[in-house]
């Protein structure tokens, strides 16, 4: 990040930091995010491995959560049956703004081996919520999840907090 | 026992509620009963003396094109003999006798078999669906089913 390594040249070597603040808001905000997990089949047994020591999940700065309330980002692991959307759209509506959503594996990004036929599954569960990053694999390698996460938190750090309408060429 | 004890014991005790034997190497052992008498014949293949079925493997349902099938897979442990009963009920009214007052283990089969097939199974406890849910419409296993277009305003297919 831009800011940490603004600090080997402190101004006039009195350990200051001239910054924007969106740019300081965002640092804090990418490199703390906490999440509520949706595991719902293989994906989330890979996720286990990636929260254990050896792949060290935490280092990104997560912290899972059981309350959507808390929770910065929702990981979406695993085979979305139509039982479960409602319950995937009631959890991610009771998340607070800023939110985010990773979707993880095949079945979760389009319905994977059931992406044609099938009754019960629906066919990637960006057709009911929005989808930040979508991390592919069935299911993803750890070296994945990690990726995936940086991608996040590349795009909570490029994100505009200030004059947004603006940014964006609104009005 | 072996399967032709078995079956001349129910044979014997049931008549013609109890249809035939079926021991061919392809399959294991099985006795094919009338539906009807499922439960008399459940309860006394558990309790009698010398039969004692006390624990039940599996209860599936099965789609035969024109019939619906439920099958029995039953074993002892006290005597380490098995048997497999079949029975088989028609589409327009598929009413079986439930067994789970016999076996616990019966009442999650038989919710299954009521939820993907629509088998009825007379005198169970709490006879709602297990997998689906419960505004599903439908019976999803059966040969003929039409899957919806579109649940709770997502589409199916």
């Amino acid at each position: 990040m831009g800011l940490l390594n603004k600090l080997d040249d402190p101004y006039e070597g009195g350990g200051i930091v001239l910054g924007k603040v969106e740019e300081l808001l965002n640092w804090g905000r990418s490199k703390s995010d906490w999440y509520l997990h949706f595991g719902l089949a293989c994906c989330a047994i890979e996720f286990m491995a990636m929260n254990a020591s050896h792949f060290d999940f935490m280092r990104f700065g997560t912290i899972p959560r059981t309350s959507p309330r808390q929770a910065d980002f929702i990981m979406i692991t695993g085979t979305v049956t139509f039982k479960m959307a409602d319950r995937i759209k009631v959890l991610y509506e009771q998340m607070a703004e800023p939110k985010y959503v990773i979707s993880v594996g095949s079945c979760s990004n389009s319905g994977g081996p059931y992406w044609e036929h099938g009754y019960h599954v629906l066919k990637g569960v960006d057709l009911i919520i929005p989808v930040d990053v979508y991390i592919p694999g069935c299911p993803p390698r750890p070296e994945a999840f990690e990726e995936g996460m940086i991608q996040l938190q590349k795009k909570i750090s490029q994100q505009a907090i200030f004059n947004k309408r603006k940014k964006l060429g609104i009005e | 026992m072996s399967p032709q004890e078995i079956y001349e014991k129910l044979k014997k005790d049931f008549g013609d509620l109890v249809t035939e034997l079926v021991d061919v190497p392809q399959t294991d052992p099985y006795i094919r009963v009338q539906p009807s008498a499922v439960f008399d014949i459940c309860h006394s293949l558990r309790d009698d003396a010398g039969l004692e079925f006390d624990y039940l493997m599996s209860l599936s349902g099965t789609d035969l094109g024109e019939q619906l099938g439920v099958v029995y897979h039953l074993y002892s442990m006290h005597h380490r003999h098995k048997i497999v009963i079949k029975t088989e009920v028609s589409k327009e009214n598929p009413l079986v006798p439930s067994v789970e007052r016999l076996w616990r283990s019966a009442d999650w089969h038989e919710r299954e078999a009521w939820d993907l097939l629509g088998i009825r199974f007379d005198g169970h406890h709490n006879h709602i669906r297990i997998l689906l849910p419960y505004d599903w419409e439908g019976h999803p296993l059966r040969k003929d089913y039409q899957a919806p277009e579109t649940y709770h305003g997502m589409k199916v297919s």
